[in-house]
C-alpha cells in the first residue's frame, strides 16, 4: 500500500492507503474524496479528474502523453503541476504523493 | 411545484443517472431518506468499459463501480438490488415492488435507462446469442470469447464496433454485419464511417454494409449460423447483437406520465407530473443548444440530468447544460465527440485520416454544431465550447491545420 494525500481548494487533507496499479483517481473514487468527478471513468476524455500535483512530486509522477497534454491543454485553471489524476498509476515511488483538487471540480 | 422539504425520495434505476442524482443529492445537503431500488445485482457502475476494457479482461469488476458498496451505506442510501419497481401509484405516491412491498415517495427520479432493441428474427433466443448492455450480459459473453472461434457481431453502432475491436485483439474471427450501406449510419458522417471501415479491415475484420440477416441457424439449441437473405450462410460460433436500445419508460407511460421516444422532461428534468423526474437514456429533454428535444445516450447525459433532478429537488440553482459529448475506443483510436450533428449542411475536415489524427466538424448555416475528434484532443475541447456558446467560426479556418484550435477559439464569434 502506498500513501496518497488529497488536499481540496480549503486546505482540507485526506490520507489514504492506495493499492499499486490502481490510478491516483480510482484511489480517491474508492476513498470518497470529493472534488474528483472522473465522469469519463479514467478514459482520458473528461478532464473533470484535473488536480495539482505538488511541485516535489513533479519529477516522480512523469510526464503526460499526448493525449493527455493536449486535454490539459484546454481544461479551465492549468498550471504547471496540473495532471489528469487517471492518467497516473499508483507506484511504490509515490509514497507520501500529494495532490490538491481544484475548485471548479467542488 | 416546491419539493425542497421532501423527506423520502425514491430513485428507481441504479445506473450512471440514478446514481449521480444520490451523489448529487447528498452533496447537495439533503438530509432525507433515498432508497435506491435497481433490478441488477452489483452495486452502481459504468457501462463504457464492457464493451471495452472490461470484455478484454483487462478490469476486475470493482475497478467498475462508482463508489464502492460502502459508500451508500455510510451516507444513508439504501440501496435495494435485485428488485425492481413494477408499478407506479401517483395518486398515493408509491411505487410498487416486485417482492410486495410499497415505498412511498416526496420526490421520485426515474432513472430506468434503456434496454437493447431485441432482434425480430428466427432463431434470435438461441443458446451463443449475446447482448451487451450489463454486467451479467459479459459474464456470459467473456468465457465464449475465445481465440479462433467465429463471432458474428450483428450491428454496426458504436457498441458492435467497440466488441468488435476488443474480439479481433483477442484473436476472434470477427464478422460485423450492417444493414445500412455503412458503417454507424445512424451517428456520424461517410467520412467517419469510412476512416472507422478502413481500421476495422487493418484488423482483419470484415464488416459486410448493405447485409440483410434473415434468420440465425442453429443445432440442439446453439447457434451455428446466421443466413443472409440472399441465402448466404455465414458459420458463427457466437452471435453478438448491438442494433440499438429501446428507452425503459413503460412503468411511467403505465402510471400516465407523459411519454414520446422516451419520458418527457422540461429543462429541470421533471416530468409533466411536477413530484416525478427522469433522467438519462430514458428521458426525452430539451437540447438547449439546437432549439429541439431529443433522447440521448451518453454517460454525459445521465450524469447531467442526475444534477439538474438532484437540483431542481432541493430547489437550487439549473446546473450548467453543458455540450452533449460521448467517446468511443477502438483499438488505439481515440475518439471524442462533441454536439449533434443531425442536419449539418456543411462538412470539414481537418488534418488527414490516413494520419490517423484528424477532426470532422459539422456546421449548419455557419454555425457549428458537432465535430468528430479522432485522437484530437484540441478540436474536441474547442469545439465543446463553440457550441455551447453558437459560435460562427469560417470553414476554411477550421480545415487549416497551420492555425491552432487555440487561435481558432479565440477569434470565433
Ligand atoms: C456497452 C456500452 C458501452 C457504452 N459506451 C459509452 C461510451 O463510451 N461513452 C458514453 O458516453 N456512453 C457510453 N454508453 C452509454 C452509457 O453507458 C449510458 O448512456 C448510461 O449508462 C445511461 O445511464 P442510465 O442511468 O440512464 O441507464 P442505465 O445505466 O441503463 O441504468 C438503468 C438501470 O435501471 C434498472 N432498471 C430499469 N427498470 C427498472 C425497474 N423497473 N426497477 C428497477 N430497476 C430498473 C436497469 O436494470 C439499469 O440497471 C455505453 C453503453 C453500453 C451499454
Ligand atoms: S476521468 Fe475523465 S479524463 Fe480522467
Amino acid at each position: 500500500m502506498v500513501k496518497i494525500i488529497y488536499r481540496d481548494f480549503e486546505g482540507t487533507v485526506r490520507e489514504v492507503e492506495a493499492k499499486v496499479g490502481e490510478t491516483v483517481m480510482e484511489t480517491a473514487i474508492k476513498n470518497g474524496i470529493p472534488g474528483i468527478d472522473a465522469d469519463c471513468g479514467g478514459a482520458c476524455a473528461c478532464a473533470t479528474c484535473h488536480v495539482y500535483v505538488d511541485p516535489s512530486f513533479m519529477e516522480k509522477v512523469g510526464t503526460p502523453e499526448d493525449m493527455e497534454q493536449s486535454m490539459l491543454d484546454f481544461a479551465e485553471n492549468v498550471t504547471e503541476n496540473s495532471r489528469l489524476s487517471c492518467q497516473i498509476p499508483v507506484s511504490e515511488d509515490l509514497e507520501g504523493l500529494t495532490v490538491t483538487t481544484p475548485e471548479a471540480q467542488h | 411545484m416546491d419539493l425542497s422539504s421532501a423527506q423520502k425520495i425514491v430513485i428507481i434505476g441504479g445506473g450512471q443517472a440514478g446514481a449521480q442524482a444520490s451523489f448529487s443529492l447528498r452533496q447537495g445537503g439533503y438530509e432525507g431518506a433515498i432508497t435506491m431500488v435497481c433490478d441488477e445485482h452489483a452495486p452502481p457502475y459504468q457501462r463504457p468499459p464492457l464493451s471495452k476494457a472490461f470484455l478484454k479482461g483487462e478490469l476486475p469488476e470493482e475497478r467498475l463501480y462508482f463508489k464502492p458498496a460502502a459508500w451508500y451505506e455510510d451516507n444513508g442510501v439504501e440501496l435495494m438490488l435485485g428488485m425492481r419497481a413494477t408499478k407506479i401509484d401517483r395518486a398515493t405516491r408509491q411505487v410498487h415492488l416486485s417482492h410486495g412491498g410499497v415505498l412511498e415517495y416526496d420526490a421520485l427520479i426515474l432513472a430506468t435507462g434503456s434496454r437493447p432493441r431485441p432482434l425480430p428474427i428466427e432463431g434470435a433466443s438461441l443458446a451463443g446469442v449475446h447482448e451487451l448492455r450489463s454486467l451479467e450480459d459479459v459474464e456470459r459473453l467473456a468465457p465464449q470469447t475465445i481465440a479462433g472461434r467465429r463471432i458474428v457481431i450483428v450491428g454496426a453502432g458504436y457498441i458492435g464496433l467497440e466488441a468488435a475491436a476488443v474480439a479481433s485483439q483477442l484473436g476472434l474471427d470477427v464478422t460485423v454485419l450492417e444493414m445500412a450501406p455503412r458503417v454507424l449510419a445512424r451517428v456520424t458522417s461517410p467520412v467517419m464511417a469510412e476512416f472507422y471501415e478502413a481500421e476495422h479491415a487493418r484488423h482483419g475484420v470484415k464488416i459486410r454494409c448493405g447485409a440483410g440477416l434473415s434468420a440465425l441457424k442453429g443445432e440442439d439449441g446453439k447457434v451455428t449460423a446466421a443466413v443472409l437473405n440472399t441465402g448466404e450462410e455465414l458459420p458463427a460460433d457466437l452471435v453478438l447483437v448491438g442494433i440499438g436500445i429501446l428507452p425503459n419508460q413503460e412503468l411511467a407511460a403505465e402510471a400516465g406520465v407523459a411519454c414520446e421516444n422516451g419520458i418527457l422532461v422540461d429543462r429541470d428534468a421533471r416530468t409533466n407530473d411536477p413530484r416525478i423526474f427522469a433522467a438519462g437514456d430514458c428521458a426525452c429533454r430539451p437540447l438547449v443548444h439546437f432549439g429541439r428535444t431529443g433522447r440521448l445516450e451518453s454517460v454525459h447525459n445521465a450524469i447531467e440530468q442526475g444534477k439538474l433532478a438532484a437540483a431542481a429537488i432541493l430547489g437550487k440553482p439549473r446546473p450548467a447544460e453543458d455540450t452533449p459529448w460521448f467517446w468511443s475506443d477502438q483499438y488505439d483510436v481515440k475518439l471524442q465527440i462533441a454536439g449533434i450533428g443531425t442536419g449539418y449542411d456543411q462538412l470539414v475536415v481537418r488534418g488527414d485520416p490516413e494520419a490517423r489524427k484528424f477532426a470532422v466538424f459539422y456546421l449548419k448555416g455557419g454555425v457549428l454544431i458537432a465535430a468528430d475528434a479522432v485522437n484530437s484532443a484540441p478540436e474536441f475541447m474547442v469545439a465543446k465550447k463553440l457550441i455551447a456558446s453558437a459560435a460562427v467560426v469560417a470553414p476554411e479556418r477550421l480545415s487549416d491545420t497551420s492555425i491552432s484550435m487555440k487561435e481558432i477559439a479565440a477569434e470565433a464569434v
